[in-house]
C-alpha cells in the first residue's frame, strides 16, 4: 500500500448519471492528494457536485451519490521530500535510499524547498487559498513498505485549501454536447510515499524496495450514496485504479452496488475495496480489516511550515530559507483557463472547442500556425482542426507531432476552400490524399484530380436544367415538397459535373429553376 | 520506560479521540477499559500482557492528569515545542543514497537487494484466542 506524496481531495463527477445537482461536501476528514515520487508527494482533495441517479427498479426514492477523489501526484524534483536521495524511476532496488528513507534510528526529515514551491504553485494554479502556516503530522499504520510505521503527511493544516478546477464534459446523445463543470478542491497536502512491495506468492514473502518513485499519478475514489436531504451515507474507498476509464467504471459500479445493497436492507461497510478489471466490479481488500485508526499526531521533528508574501517577508531574511507566494505566483505559466479565454475572445470559438484544443498535446500550436497562414475564418479553421484533422489523428492513433500534414499545408488547403476554388467535399478528398502521399501540395492534387469547382455558372445552369428534364418524376416529388427529391437531383448534377460543382450552389440553381 | 512512551503517544492520540476519554475515566476512576487496551494493542503492536501493566498505565495517566491543575484559560495551546523554530529548507540536490550494501547489512533476509518481509499483513489473533489475563 503506497502512501501518496501529494494528496488532494477531489469530489469527482459520475459520468453515467443524468441529473446533476449542486455540489455538496463529502463528509470525510482526510485529504486526498497527489503523491510525489520518492519521498515527496502532493495530494489534493477535490469535491464533486452531487449526482442524482434515478432508481430503476423500486423507483420511489431518488438516490444521490457523493464521490471524492484522492489524487496522488509525484512532484518533479531531483531529490526526495525529506531526504537528499535521488528521485529516479527504474533504478536498482534500494539504490536511491538514504538512512532516513530506510527509517534507521537517529535520522530526521529535512524538508525539500523545491517540493514546497511545487505545492504552492499547484495550489495557486488550482485557485486554492495558500495557508501561510501549515503543519506536518504522522499517520500511523503497519506495513512492510513503511519501515517507520508511520507516514509524514499534512492532515490537520495542509499547505493549500478550498480550490477549484474547471473542466469540460461530453454529455447527451453520442456525447455531442459539451458542458463546462467545476470541481472543488478540498485541500492539497505534501506527504511521503511508501516503498514498493513485490508479492511473491510462491515463497510466501514480500520483497521491499524503498526507492519510491513509482506511479506518477494515482487515484483512489471514495464513494457513498444517500437520499437527498438525509445525512451522507457510509463511504467505501476504492483503490487500485489505473486509468480515467476504469475510474469511471469503478465508480459507476460501486454506486450501483451500494444502492442495491441498501435497497435490499443491507448495510454498507466502511471498507477499502479494490477494482477487479477483468470482472468490472469492486471487491473488498483482504488486508484492510475494518476502519483504520491512524492515530494522527503532530510530527515532532518538523516545526510549522511558514510561507510569506511580499508584504510579510521579513527584512534581511535569507532568500534560501523563505518562500514568497507572490514570487511563485509571478512565475506561474499561463494557465489553461487563461489560454482558453484568450482563444474565445480572439477567435470567437466556443468554450467547449477551447477545451478540445488544449486537451491534445501540440494541437493548440498546430491550430495557431494554421491561423497564421490562412485567410479562412477562425471558425472554419477550428472546425477543420477539431473534426477532420483530429479525427484522422485519432483513427490512426497518432500524436499531433506525428501528423503527415503540416500546418502550412492545411492552411493552403483552407485557402483554396476559402477562395471557392474547390468545394468542401473536394477539400476533404484532397485532405485524404495529403495524408497518404507526402510531398504533394494541395494545389497539385486539385489540378491532378481535376477537382476545381466549375466557374461557369451558365454551364451549370444548363446541366441542372438538363437533369430536371431527364427526371420529371423526381421533379414532381420535389414540387410536392419531398425533401429527399432535391437531394437526388443534386446528386445527379454532381455526377454529371464530376463533383466539380458546389452542392449548395446546385441547390440554389435547382430551386430557382423550379420556381420559374 | 515503555510506559512513558506509550503514555506520550496515548496522550496525543487521546486528544484526537476525545470520545474515548469518557470510557477510560467515566467518573474519575482512572480505569482503562479492556476495550481500549485491546484497541491499543492492535494499533501499536504492544503487549500489555498483565494486569500490572495496565495498572501502571493507569497510574501514569493519573500522574499526567495533574497537568489539569494548571489554569490554561485564554492560553493558546502550542502545536509542538518546536513551533517557534525555523523550519529549515533544503536545496533540491542529490547528496545521499547509493548505499544499498550498508542498508542491507542489518536485514534479516535479503533477495537480490530487496528486503524480505512476510506476505501482506498478518492479522493479530482475535481477543478470545489471546492469552487471557484477568482484568476487572
Amino acid at each position: 500500500m503506497a502512501a501518496p506524496v501529494l494528496r488532494g481531495c477531489c469530489l469527482g463527477r459520475c459520468w453515467a448519471l443524468a441529473c446533476i445537482d449542486s455540489g455538496s461536501r463529502h463528509g470525510r476528514g482526510a485529504a486526498t492528494g497527489f503523491t510525489s515520487s520518492g519521498k515527496r508527494g502532493q495530494s489534493f482533495v477535490a469535491q464533486q457536485p452531487l449526482l442524482t441517479a434515478q432508481k430503476s427498479r423500486k423507483g420511489e426514492h431518488k438516490w444521490a451519490a457523493v464521490v471524492g477523489l484522492e489524487i496522488h501526484a509525484q512532484i518533479v524534483s531531483n531529490s526526495k521530500l525529506f531526504s537528499g536521495s535521488q528521485v529516479h524511476f527504474a533504478a536498482p532496488p534500494n539504490s536511491l535510499v538514504s538512512f532516513f528513507d530506510a527509517s534507521l534510528p537517529g535520522t530526521l526529515p529535512v524538508l525539500n524547498r523545491r517540493c514546497v514551491e511545487a505545492a504552492v504553485m499547484t495550489g495557486l494554479a488550482l485557485n486554492c487559498h495558500i495557508n501561510k502556516k501549515s503543519l506536518f503530522d504522522r499517520k500511523h499504520y503497519f506495513y512492510a513498505d513503511l519501515p517507520a510505521g508511520y507516514q509524514i503527511t499534512q492532515q490537520r493544516l495542509p499547505i493549500a485549501v478550498n480550490g477549484s478546477l474547471a473542466y469540460s464534459v461530453c454529455v447527451g446523445k453520442k456525447w455531442r454536447q459539451v458542458i463546462t463543470k467545476t470541481v472543488r478542491i478540498k485541500q492539497i497536502q505534501l506527504e511521503q510515499d511508501s516503498g514498493k512491495s513485490l508479492h511473491d506468492e510462491l515463497r510466501s514473502q514480500t520483497l521491499i524496495d524503498l526507492n519510491r518513485a513509482e506511479g506518477q499519478l494515482r487515484v483512489d475514489a471514495n464513494i457513498s450514496v444517500h437520499h437527498p436531504g438525509e445525512p451522507l451515507g457510509v463511504r467505501t474507498e476504492v483503490k487500485n485504479l489505473n486509468s480515467a476509464r476504469f475510474l469511471a467504471r469503478a465508480i459507476d459500479y460501486e454506486i450501483q452496488r451500494q444502492i442495491n445493497e441498501l435497497e435490499n436492507g443491507c448495510e454498507i461497510l466502511n471498507e477499502t475495496r479494490s477494482f477487479d478489471y477483468r470482472l468490472g466490479c469492486t471487491v473488498p481488500m483482504r488486508d484492510k480489516e475494518g476502519k483504520q485508526d491512524y492515530r494522527f499526531m503532530p510530527e515532532p521533528n518538523l516545526p510549522p511550515l511558514l510561507l510569506y508574501d511580499t508584504a510579510s517577508l521579513p527584512a534581511g531574511a535569507d532568500p534560501q530559507q523563505v518562500i514568497n507566494i507572490d514570487r511563485i505566483r509571478e512565475q506561474l505559466p499561463e494557465l489553461p483557463s487563461e489560454t482558453r479565454e484568450k482563444l474565445i475572445q480572439q477567435y470567437g470559438i466556443l468554450p467547449e472547442h477551447s477545451f478540445a484544443l488544449l486537451n491534445e498535446v501540440g494541437l493548440l500550436e498546430f491550430f495557431q500556425n494554421v491561423i497564421k497562414e490562412t485567410r479562412a475564418e477562425p471558425k472554419k479553421v477550428t472546425s477543420w482542426v477539431l473534426n477532420i484533422f483530429l479525427g484522422f489523428l485519432k483513427q490512426r492513433n497518432l500524436a499531433v507531432n506525428e501528423s503527415p500534414v503540416t500546418p502550412s499545408v492545411l492552411a493552403e488547403l483552407l485557402n483554396l476552400l476559402d477562395r471557392k476554388v474547390i468545394s468542401s467535399a473536394a477539400a476533404k478528398q484532397v485532405f485524404e490524399e495529403l495524408w497518404r502521399s507526402k510531398g504533394k501540395t494541395p494545389s497539385q492534387i486539385v489540378s491532378e484530380r481535376k477537382l476545381e469547382l466549375m466557374q461557369d455558372e451558365e454551364a451549370l445552369e444548363r446541366v441542372c436544367h438538363a437533369v430536371m428534364e431527364g427526371h420529371p418524376q423526381v421533379v414532381m416529388d420535389m414540387k410536392r415538397g419531398n425533401p429527399r427529391a432535391i437531394n437526388k437531383l443534386i446528386g445527379l448534377v454532381r455526377k454529371v459535373t464530376h463533383n466539380r460543382a458546389d452542392p449548395m450552389v446546385i441547390k440554389e440553381i435547382l430551386e430557382k429553376q423550379l420556381l420559374s | 520506560m515503555w510506559a512513558r512512551a506509550v503514555l506520550l503517544g496515548y496522550r496525543s492520540w487521546m486528544g484526537w479521540h476525545r470520545g474515548f476519554t469518557s470510557k477510560t475515566d467515566p467518573q474519575g476512576s482512572g480505569r482503562v477499559t479492556a476495550e481500549v487496551i485491546e484497541h491499543l494493542e492492535r494499533l501499536a503492536l504492544v503487549d500489555f500482557g498483565s494486569q500490572e501493566a495496565v495498572a501502571r498505565l493507569e497510574k501514569a495517566i493519573a500522574f499526567a492528569d495533574r497537568l489539569r491543575a494548571v489554569d490554561t484559560d485564554g492560553v493558546e495551546p502550542m502545536e509542538s515545542v518546536l513551533e517557534d523554530r525555523c523550519l529549515y529548507l533544503r536545496s533540491d540536490n542529490v547528496v545521499e543514497g547509493n548505499c544499498v550494501e550498508e542498508l542491507l547489512q542489518n536485514a534479516h533476509r535479503v533477495v537480490e537487494e530487496y528486503f524480505v518481509a512476510p506476505p501482506g499483513n498478518i492479522s493479530l489473533p482475535k481477543q478470545d484466542e489471546q492469552q487471557p489475563f484477568s482484568h476487572n
